[in-house]
């Protein structure tokens, strides 16, 4: 997993509520047996027309939006537990999503493949949205050790599991983690 | 103070408390599957790590399998090959798989309670949302991400935050015509999608006393629908006979030793929730969704709701329907009775009831998935194939199938489908198709009026 420290980019705007991880990466594209190259189908159905033409109107199609950092609705990565959804925005180039609600298991998937979740309250990420809808330039500032967020509409903190936070920072995962509580696993086990 | 179900199981399961972080939490069983599995094991391969515990791993083909000749190879090369994957990694590994073809073969979520592998008491994960089926028998499960796959297959354990409890108790007399997908569909619908995020949720009060496993499985498979982790149901005398004399449950003296401690696993009447629902049955009617997430419920004689915002309107858009309208009389084309939420056999026995002596509408496609081979056995051995095939229906063979449309089973753009599955999703059962959620005895009304209809009506 790649280290996360610090990242200033530009974001792209989304602003639909309840995005589910079906619309992230639709199931037929699930049959790889490998992580690569989800990125291309990132948000398939509503990036293309259904005879492949681009759907210009959807904000990763904008022109005028980009950089690493997506900002979308309420309630965001809900649905299907599919770690593809996290493979195929990171893959697509994204590093952090802003949203003022991530689902369980996605917030998880996310965390596990150096995708950062910054939940911010309804009334800044509805500020935001707006300012970047009308100032797609802006960039925006995401301090993991600060735990900040800072854009041209203010400053605002959020929350992350102290551990995750440790293994973000220094790229390293749970499986390395857990490989070093062996013994005391198996010494559970012998017990119950 | 009192402890709760979910207390009292996630608490015998901690090996460790990390401070100010996660906890390490023991897993007894694993389920996995074709699609969430295979970067797992790519993962352990890489790091040269062997599979930990592979005895507490059940394996299934379900999401990707063909409804229709399983006996032949699979005709789309890339399932085919992330089958072949699935039954390689197996069998490297050492790990009991129920593969295509095999009598216990089906979806996992149906198969691990039917061969007696789902037990009260225990923590059960799978790559899958829908664990929380599981919750049925006072069990923590709940659906995990690849990662965390391959933390089980490298560890038997996972790094969890204790999750927050919430119960919702549904207490009085059901109605007519009510059945438990109308009472999970109700709770979303009154709660919200999101109610549950950060929540383990208990189900509670006499409406789930006295509901059968099948319907608790029900129940619980769609907590996720509200957010929440997972969903449990105290076990009692229904679970402990319905786990009893199942292929790999305990038997004979074990089982009575299990089931004394399964006994001791209710809620402590003094356990306080950190959030509380109470609802009375008599307010739940037949249900159906209208929208493009299962929160987006209404009772099948009440008119779609008029709010002004813009997701809603982007999805009554996407389904063609307009604020204000009824559902009733709108014509259906396709109809979907099985997925792991409504393909038991109860389910079937409540459309076969309905659909006797009565004949599919012309225009309707209707599918019948069993959720198993056990299931499609039953459907076979209880008569209940002949009523169906006498209505006109035809029954197709066990997986997870329009589902999640990942085979052929997939609804034409535009078209609608009644279906007993779980998500109604934009595209979840294929690309531009209109989902709407409902029970297996609506869909069957459905599949034999050709449009959708006042159950009540007939009912009573
Ligand atoms: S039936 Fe549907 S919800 Fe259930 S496991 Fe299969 S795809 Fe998932």
């Amino acid at each position: 997993m790649e280290k996360f420290t610090k990242l200033t980019s530009r974001a792209v705007p989304l602003d639909t509520e309840n995005i589910d991880t079906d619309q992230i990466i639709p199931a037929r594209f699930l049959k790889a047996t490998d992580k690569l190259g989800f990125g291309d189908n990132v948000f398939r159905d509503w990036r293309f027309h259904k005879d492949g033409s681009l759907n210009t109107t959807f904000a990763l199609n904008n022109a005028k939006y980009r950089g690493s950092i997506l900002v979308a609705g309420d309630n965001f990565g809900c649905g299907s537990s599919r770690e593809h959804a996290a493979w195929a925005l990171v893959d697509y180039g994204f590093n952090v999503i802003v949203s003022s609600f991530f689902a369980d298991i996605f917030k998880g998937n996310a965390l596990n493949n150096g995708l950062l979740p910054v939940q911010v309250s309804a009334a800044y990420l509805k500020k935001l949205m707006a300012h970047l809808q009308e100032n797609p330039t802006s960039e925006i500032v995401v301090n993991l050790e600060a735990q900040s967020i800072e854009t041209t509409v203010g400053t605002a903190t959020f929350d992350i599991d102290p551990y995750k936070k440790t293994c973000m920072m220094n790229g390293y995962d749970d499986i390395d983690y857990l490989m070093s509580k062996k013994d005391q696993i198996t010494a559970f086990e012998a017990q119950n | 103070m009192g402890k709760t179900l979910f207390d009292k199981v996630w608490d015998t399961h901690v090996v460790d408390v990390i401070e100010n972080g996660p906890q390490i939490l023991y897993i007894d069983k694993h389920l996995i599957h074709e699609v969430t599995s295979p970067q797992a094991f790519n993962e352990l391969k890489q790091r040269g790590i062997p599979v930990a515990r592979p005895h507490k791993i059940v394996a299934t083909a379900d999401h990707n399998t063909p409804t229709v000749n399983q006996h032949l190879p699979i005709k789309d090369e890339l399932s085919r090959k992330q089958l072949a994957q699935l039954s390689k990694n197996c069998k490297e590994n050492n790990i009991p798989l129920y593969d295509l073809g095999h009598k216990n073969n089906g979806i996992i979520h149906v198969i691990a309670p039917e061969l007696g592998f789902t037990q009260p008491g225990m923590t059960i994960v799978c790559g899958d949302s829908h664990t929380s089926t599981h919750g049925a028998f006072g069990t923590i499960a709940f659906g995990i991400g690849t990662s965390q796959v391959a933390q089980v297959f490298a560890s038997q354990c996972l790094l969890l935050q204790k999750p927050k409890s919430l119960r919702v108790s549904v207490n009085g007399k059901l109605k007519k015509g009510v059945l438990p997908k109308d009472v999970i569909l109700y709770i979303i619908a009154k709660l919200g999608t999101n109610s549950g995020t950060g929540f383990f949720c208990e189900y509670a009060g006499n409406v789930f006393e006295e509901m059968s496993m099948e319907g608790r499985m029900t129940v619980c498979n769609m907590s996720i629908e509200m957010g929440a982790r997972g969903g449990m149901i105290a076990p009692d005398q229904t679970t402990f006979d319905y786990v009893e004399g199942k292929e790999f449950a305990p038997k004979g003296a074990e089982f009575d030793k299990k089931v004394a401690y399964w006994k001791t696993l209710p809620t402590d009447s003094s356990a306080i929730f950190d959030q509380e629902y109470s609802i009375d049955a008599a307010d739940i009617a037949p249900m159906i969704t209208y929208g493009t997430n299962p929160g987006m419920g209404i009772k099948i004689t009440e008119n779609i709701p008029d709010f002004n915002d813009s997701s809603f309107e982007k999805s009554l858009e996407y389904m063609n329907f307009k604020k204000g309208e009824s559902l009733i009389n709108k014509p259906i084309n396709y109809v979907f009775i099985g997925s792991c939420t409504n393909s038991r056999i109860e389910d079937f026995r409540i459309a076969a009831d309905y659909v006797k002596g009565k004949q599919k509408a012309t225009n309707v496609n209707a599918w019948l998935v069993p959720g198993s081979q056990k299931v499609a056995k039953q459907i076979t051995e209880e008569g209940l194939q002949a009523i169906f095939e006498e209505a006109g229906f035809v029954l197709r063979q066990p997986g997870c199938s329009a589902c999640l449309a990942m085979n052929d089973d997939k609804i034409p753009e535009g078209e609608y489908c009644v279906s007993t599955s779980n998500r109604n999703f934009e595209g979840r059962q294929g690309q531009g198709s209109r989902t709407i959620l409902a029970s297996p005895l609506v869909a069957a009304a459905t599949a034999v009026e050709g449009k959708i209809i006042d159950i009540t009506k007939q009912l009573n």
